[in-house]
């Protein structure tokens, strides 16, 4: 049993909607009791989807289980083929049904519709959203695409492009920068799939010569099935940030047999000049947490270190399933992965790190306010604005634009910040005073936890008062007062080490002098 | 004392639609569980928490409906059960009893905690009541610790508000001798206010309101208490004040300005409150609203409206669309009609209302299409698609997290349906 105040991600089956929605032709029978409908407003409404998901729920009651579920899920199945005329169908079993074992794919089976249906096996106590949109992805290609590996008649500058799906944290602009780079290589796209594939696309997965895997905890699971199965290779670079994106390129041109040198030279993107200017310069070092889905945490901790110039304090990702590969990257640069789906753990991490930028989902944005510290959103889950009106891919050369104003949009800029350092008590420019051009509205939001928060026992370090404990130096008021000078997001350090330095020396009194002693001391 | 409430007329013929045949469907119910009433009742018992015991998609389920994200940390959790409680290699109580533990350290503040049972967690029989009543032993004085169901097996959507309340009379209210009244029902604090100055105006000093926005300050019942009902889904909650020797008092809703008279006035009668000290009480107030609706009533009346099922708030709706502002009803579709709860307003639907209980979702989208209502009231998976088919819609959610009931928010009320119409206008070049 886990104590949960917001979930990183929804069950499995919510994954396998992710899938059925963003299909055509496609048509979801789920076995779930009433509420469960919950999720179409995931698509009508987050999403602004104009029609419902292609779902249809057997919502059974109390008064059904005792006696028959598995004939309403049977009546369900065959009303939502009547009606739909889907192509082929999924099904399979919320949390609750799972829990009644009814056996939807049997019975679904039994009823020898014409067409094909794929039953789902999505534990739901075990596994979560991307892992259940993963496998559906996987059985609905295993089972509509026939393995052939006769490379023969195949183009070899086409690929299919995996992964995007309903409800992707911006999949609709990624794939469009991405098929649109692809093109301007010369390379052609098969099949784009789940996204608006149809059943029948599936069956055409076969005829490009390599796939595109532009979401690994969506799709690798089917490109290694089509590896193995169709022959053909897949991509292994995400193409989130410059570098990236260049590996990216690289990576298809050997796929496609293309020179990508020329292409490569002309590429276009203005992050490389943005962050190079010396308006930039404030944004060295900056101290950055880095959370989300595995995807995003490992490209934009590439990104947060070699093309924005910060130092990346600490990373994590709740996808369990690549837990492996954000423990590599966070070995590489010394700091410990937070491999977990639990906020209060992340909450927990963020107060120790006290970074100076949070790069995280819209839960870290809950945490990020709580602490008053600027955040921006690189990850699902995903809210209402991650759905933007305008044109706001991730990847690809665009993807880095928008990345760099994302990232540098919560931060101060430059001038402000030394002033800021330099007139301390101007009663405006204090430390709790948030980035001038973020407005008024930003500025609530950091105020005392007490006026917003009844209870927070996550008091930031910024806020700790010096309080002198039994056996430690106490601090003289001059040297406290001095202390509050000090750039908030260092303060809490600042403090730790000079505490460290008066018990070491065995003063009992920290003055204004012991303070600056122990800035030099620990900067050598 | 004690005095029945007349209602109008003659009640040995049927009138509106109290004799009428309702369309019963079995089929997809696009509707809310009753764990969504959370999102509304932890923001008004201020020191109340919920704790659903139950799955992720329990946990997706209130976050996601709590208007995606709130932005301060939520009095609400769920205790996700997994498969190692499920396989039984994990003791559950101990499981419940360290989760409880590390919630309420967290949460010095807490005084009222509700465990909220969930599908899973009735499918796999769990005993939330006993459970209750061993965490109470333990943190008791300084938490309460109730339990209820808002499992979508057995309640939807606002049934959860109703098994919260029952609950809570069943085993948290005080016993109290003297006469008093109790309204019944979540209503905002706003509302509850301008009730009670209401009621203070007519001389009556004893009013509670269930549930109170303090676990502490919660109403007394005795067989002295009469109550009446704010909302229309507490069945179970009369029930429980029944058995405690309460008595009900019926009325029809407090929406609009005929419908707050009706409701005020079934409460004085009860109270012998003199007809000049009623309408000294209430008549600025019903000519404020009824002077509120005038320029709503313009946008309103003559278009036809349809309901999908949603918060058993259908009827009342209908009632006064119908009623104050001249709508047509094509169809109201409520998930559970109460005749008997909601008998004056049946009495005052016009006869002939095509009126559904329960859904088959499909089909009630396909009469829909076929009716071409100027206005839908649906939930939120269904406006956007019928949006996007041309229609206007009102989401029937914010009929319940807004302030709706009585005199000054009638204009309001009447507000939440002419803005659809009002939009499509403005809209109409795009």
């Amino acid at each position: 049993m886990q104590l949960t105040l917001w979930t990183y991600e929804g069950p499995p089956h919510v994954g396998a909607m992710r899938i059925a929605t963003a299909m055509k032709g496609l048509h979801y029978v789920l076995h779930a009791p009433q509420g469960d409908t919950y999720a179409d407003l995931l698509f009508t409404m987050i999403e602004r989807r104009n029609v419902r998901p292609p779902v249809t729920y057997t919502t059974f009651q109390a008064r059904d289980l005792g006696g028959d579920t598995a004939e309403l899920f049977k009546t369900a199945c065959l009303d939502a083929y009547e009606r739909f005329q889907p192509e082929a169908m999924i099904v399979g079993a919320s949390c609750t049904a799972e829990l009644i074992q009814d056996d939807p794919g049997g019975l679904a089976q039994a009823l020898k519709l014409p067409i094909p249906v794929v039953p789902l096996e999505l534990p739901s106590y075990q596994k979560k959203e991307n892992w259940g949109a993963s496998e559906t992805f996987y059985r609905i290609v295993r089972s509509l695409c026939p393995a052939n590996a006769d490379a023969s008649r195949r183009n070899p500058k086409s690929c299919n492009i995996l992964g995007p799906t309903a409800l992707g944290f911006r999949h609709r602009d990624d794939l469009s920068e991405i098929r649109r780079l692809l093109e301007r290589l010369g390379i052609t796209v098969n099949v784009v799939a789940p996204f608006d594939a149809r059943p029948s696309d599936i069956a055409k997965l076969g005829d490009a010569a390599f796939n595109v895997i532009l979401y690994p905890e969506i799709a690798e699971n089917a490109g290694r099935w089509l590896e193995k199965n169709c022959g053909q290779p897949m991509t292994n670079v995400v193409p989130v940030g410059i570098g990236a994106t260049r590996d990216f390129i690289a990576e298809v041109g050997r796929l496609a047999g293309i020179d990508t040198t020329e292409f490569l030279a002309q590429e276009t993107s203005r992050l490389p000049w943005y962050s190079k200017s010396v308006d930039s310069t404030y944004l060295t070092g900056k101290r950055v947490f880095i959370f989300g889905d595995a995807t995003h945490v490992l490209a934009a901790e590439r990104m947060a270190r070699t093309e924005l110039g910060f130092e990346v304090v600490g990373i994590g990702t709740y996808s369990r399933e690549y837990a492996r590969q954000v423990r590599e990257a966070a070995a590489k640069i010394g700091v410990e992965a937070l491999i977990t789906d639990d906020y209060l753990d992340v909450e927990t991490r963020i107060s120790e790190l006290n970074p100076e930028l949070i790069l995280g989902t819209q839960m870290e944005r809950h945490i990020a306010k709580r602490l008053g510290l600027p955040c921006a959103v690189i990850s699902a889950p995903v809210h209402v604005q991650d759905f933007p009106a305008r044109y706001s891919p991730q990847m690809g050369f665009e993807g880095a634009n928008v990345i760099f104003d994302t990232w540098v949009h919560p931060l101060m800029m430059g001038l402000e910040e030394h002033l800021i350092h330099m007139f301390r008590e101007d009663v405006e420019f204090h430390d709790g005073a948030a980035p001038s051009h973020l407005g008024h509205a930003a500025q609530k939001a950091q105020l005392p936890k007490s006026a917003i928060e009844p209870a927070s026992e996550t008091v930031p370090l910024a806020e700790a008062k010096p309080t002198p404990v039994a056996g430690e130096a106490d601090w003289a008021p001059d040297a406290e007062k001095e202390l509050k000078k000090i750039p908030f997001f260092v303060r809490g350090k600042a403090k730790r080490n000079t505490e460290r330095y008066a018990s070491e020396f065995g003063l009992t009194v920290i003055s204004v002098e012991t303070l600056y002693d122990a800035k030099a001391h620990y900067s050598r | 004392m004690n005095l029945p409430f007349k209602v109008n007329g003659n009640e040995s013929t049927a009138k509106g639609c109290v004799d009428q045949p309702v369309l019963r469907e079995r089929g997809q119910r696009e509707v809310f569980c009753g764990l969504t009433g959370i999102v509304w009742l932890h923001r008004k018992i201020q020191n109340a928490f919920f704790l659903v015991v139950g799955s992720r998609t329990c946990a997706h389920l209130i976050q996601s409906a709590a208007g995606v994200m709130i932005f301060a940390e939520p009095r609400f959790a769920t205790a996700i059960i997994d498969e190692r409680d499920l396989a039984g290699l994990a003791d559950i109580d101990d499981e419940l009893d360290r989760v409880v533990n590390r919630l309420l350290e967290r949460r010095p503040d807490i005084e009222m905690l509700f465990l909220v049972g969930s599908c899973p967690s009735e499918v796999i029989k769990l005993d939330l009541k006993r459970a209750a009543q061993r965490l109470s032993k333990i943190h008791l004085p300084r938490v309460r610790v109730l339990n209820y169901s808002g499992s979508g097996i057995e309640t939807t959507f606002t049934q959860g508000e109703d098994a919260c309340l029952a609950a809570l009379v069943a085993d948290a209210l005080p016993e109290t001798k003297p006469a008093s009244l109790v309204v019944v029902g979540a209503i905002s604090d706003v509302v509850e206010d301008q009730f009670n100055r209401i009621f203070a105006a007519m001389g009556l000093e004893n009013v509670g309101f269930l549930p109170a926005r303090n676990a502490h300050s919660m109403p007394a019942i005795g067989p002295e208490t009469h109550y009446i009902l704010a909302q229309p889904f507490l069945n179970d909650t009369a029930r429980a004040l029944d058995e405690r020797g309460a008595k009900h008092i019926p009325a029809p809703f407090p929406l609009g300005a005929n419908g707050t008279t009706a409701w005020l006035k079934a409460a004085a009668d009860v109270f012998n409150i003199p007809a000049d000290r009623f309408a000294a009480a209430t008549d600025a107030g019903h000519k404020r609203a009824e002077k509120a609706l005038i320029a709503h009533r313009e946008a309103l009346a003559g278009k036809s409206v349809f309901f999908f099922p949603d918060s058993q708030l259908e009827l009342p709706l209908a009632r006064f669309l119908h009623e104050e502002l001249g709508m047509a009803l094509v169809e109201v579709g409520t998930p559970y009609l109460h005749r008997q709860h909601l008998r004056q307003e049946l009495e005052r639907l016009p006869a002939g209302t095509v009126l559904s209980e329960g859904q088959d979702v499909d089909r009630q989208l396909d009469r829909c299409r076929e009716a071409k209502p100027d206005l839908v009231v649906c939930g939120l998976g269904l406006a956007n698609p019928l949006e996007a088919e041309g229609f206007s819609t009102k989401w029937s959610i914010e009929l319940v997290f807004t302030p709706i009931q009585g005199y000054d928010q009638a204009g309001d009320l009447a507000g939440l349906f002419a803005r659809p119409l009002n939009r499509q206008a403005r809209l109409g070049g795009l």
